[in-house]
């Protein structure tokens, strides 16, 4: 793709129709919770769309988000968009490598000063600068070096957005998220472990059509896909209320697809379009597979204690520590009992 | 840590700690206490018999009573047994029974425990407002007696609006409800709330007592 075609254009030289394109906008705008009147806006904006320059930097990560992002099994428009934008910078993805990738990288920061987006998986350890370096540069000045003249950050998957598993206890490297370190930029959190490609696409065709950052919830991901929990829009919900849950992962209850509560499931307390999105372009996603959701977009996931114990179970200790409470309360009821006896016979003492 | 993360942990690991010490500690200081020193021969020595038959005849109130004390003893059974289902019948609940006991029961469908909760909930809200109009029960009422009714209908509240997903978010109302159940585990040893684990034994005592005077109680 030309730098200077638009994106309309680019979509037309690949052979997506008018109205395979304006199918997309619909959905996408649907998907955005915005009114039907802003699908003409979306598809003019979309379509007249110069190229975006992104750099994508990847820091204490899996590579798990960029797999996720680039894996499609048929060339979907979603893709295409994710295609046509001008990936400058991305150490799995380019072809470039060495001194010759980190050229790239400054030529696109000075080439879209204040109008290229930055795209971060991984979260930056705080610890030591050289426990996580590209290029003998350690994570932390990198991405402040590459944010300092980006229009917008998106932070792609749970570490970026909350620290993710590298932030998990103990924290070795004293891992944060992007939003820990970059204060003065608009941030669009896009998590989970990996967070869905439509989401970034979404997110991405908000961006070229507004010019603005989508509207956020309260731990900074778009509403429109992190607005609902999952347990709201599971299709085992019903089973929830019935009271049907399996109790293992092959019991009658698992093989019937009741509710999987009872095994761990996360689902009421995360939020995230997965129910409803699902992954392999539709075809299902975890509590479908027959897994419990394990909360992985939401903040500091890994140490909310098993992924097996129920949310209502509680992470309350060991009976250890119970039976230690128990000896101690009857330590103090022996205590207490000695004491009133020998108050009493003081009392009787005094009385005769 | 959020507020959910503090409910589910922390909070729920020191109100548990602080309930078990206060319960014990009672328990024993009754059982190891000093008793009275009998200074007459018993009118009889049946007293098991007496104390058990204590625990079932007091279940019930004196047949001269019953018609002043009707409502207050059909209202307090309803949601005492309200209650029970509430907390040991709904399948949430069991699963947290079940992670610190080892073993777990068969539990209700949610919209079926959703009734019995909101029959306590009535109930003990009209109870309350009794409580502060009518002038005999405003006169025995005690400030113990209005902070247990008050936790336990939060408990109530925000475990219906959990349930119900009203109010705040689905967490921070499930927080809610953890913490005022944490507050009512820190509540129950050391208020007149303990009778959830001494009322058989009072009634037993006060049964073999009564059974040493020689009273058929």
């Amino acid at each position: 793709m030309r730098k200077d075609q638009t994106l309309g254009e680019y979509l037309q030289a690949q052979g997506v129709s008018r109205r395979g394109f304006l199918k997309f906008c619909s959905a996408t705008a649907s998907l955005m919770a915005l009114p039907p009147s802003a699908v003409a806006q979306v598809a003019e904006a979309l379509a007249s769309a110069r190229r975006p320059s992104v750099i994508w930097l990847s820091f204490q990560e899996c590579t798990g988000c960029t797999e996720s992002l680039t894996r499609s099994h048929a060339p979907t428009v979603e893709s295409l968009i994710f295609n046509a934008i001008s990936l400058d910078y991305h150490h799995t993805l380019q072809a470039a490598a060495g001194y010759g990738a980190e050229a790239a990288r400054k030529a696109a920061m000075e080439e879209n000063a204040g109008k290229y987006l930055l795209v971060v998986d991984g979260s930056i350890p705080r610890d030591h600068p050289y426990f996580s370096t590209i290029a003998g540069i350690s994570n932390l000045d990198m991405l402040t070096e590459t944010a300092a003249n980006a229009a917008a950050v998106i932070a792609v998957g749970t570490c970026a957005a909350f620290g993710g598993i590298p932030h998990a206890a103990p924290n070795p490297t004293g891992a944060v998220s992007v939003s820990d370190i970059i204060k003065d930029k608009p941030i669009i959190k896009v998590s989970g472990c990996p967070p869905i490609p439509v989401v970034i696409t979404g997110v991405l065709a908000q961006y070229l059509t507004f010019g603005a950052i989508p509207e956020l919830d309260e731990h900074g991901r778009p509403a429109a896909f992190f607005g609902q929990n999952i347990h709201d829009r599971c299709y085992r919900r019903p089973f929830y209320e019935r009271g049907k849950f399996a109790e293992t992962f092959d019991d009658e209850g698992a093989r019937k697809g009741w509710c999987l509560y009872k095994l761990g499931c996360k689902g009421p307390t995360t939020y995230n379009a997965c129910a409803t999105l699902k992954w392999n372009e539709g075809v299902s996603f975890p509590i479908q597979s027959g897994h419990g959701c394990i909360g992985c977009s939401e903040p500091d996931f890994w140490d909310k204690g098993g992924f097996y114990n129920p949310i209502s179970a509680g992470n309350w200790g060991s009976r250890e520590a119970l039976l230690g409470a128990a000896a101690a309360g009857a330590a103090l009821g022996i205590g207490s009992a000695i004491a009133a006896r020998r108050r009493q016979k003081k009392a009787q003492e005094t009385t005769i | 840590m959020s507020f959910l993360d503090f409910a589910r942990g922390p909070g729920l690991q020191w109100s548990l700690t602080i309930m078990i010490v206060g319960l014990c500690w009672r328990i024993v200081g009754v059982f190891l206490g000093r008793w009275r020193r009998d200074l007459s021969r018993p009118r009889s020595e049946a007293l098991v018999q007496g104390g058990l038959r204590a625990i079932i005849t007091r279940s019930a109130p004196a047949r001269d009573l019953e018609k002043n004390i009707r409502f207050q003893h059909i209202t307090g059974y309803i949601w005492h047994i309200g209650l029970f289902i509430t907390v040991f019948f709904y399948v949430p609940h069991i699963a947290f029974f079940k992670s610190i006991l080892g073993f777990g029961w068969l539990g209700l469908p949610s919209h079926l425990v959703v009734i019995p909760a909101a029959v306590t909930l009535a109930v003990l809200l009209m109870l309350a407002i009794r409580r502060m109009t009518h002038p005999v029960m405003r006169t025995i009422t005690r400030p113990d007696d209005y902070v247990s009714l008050i936790i336990i209908i939060a408990a109530l509240v925000t475990g219906l609006m959990a349930y119900a997903h009203i109010g705040l978010r689905y967490e921070t109302m499930l927080a809610l409800h953890l913490v005022s159940v944490e507050v009512l585990f820190v509540w129950i040893p050391f208020s007149k709330l303990s009778h959830m684990f001494f009322w058989l034994l009072s009634r037993y005592r006060i049964g073999t007592y009564f059974e040493r005077k020689g009273v058929k109680a």
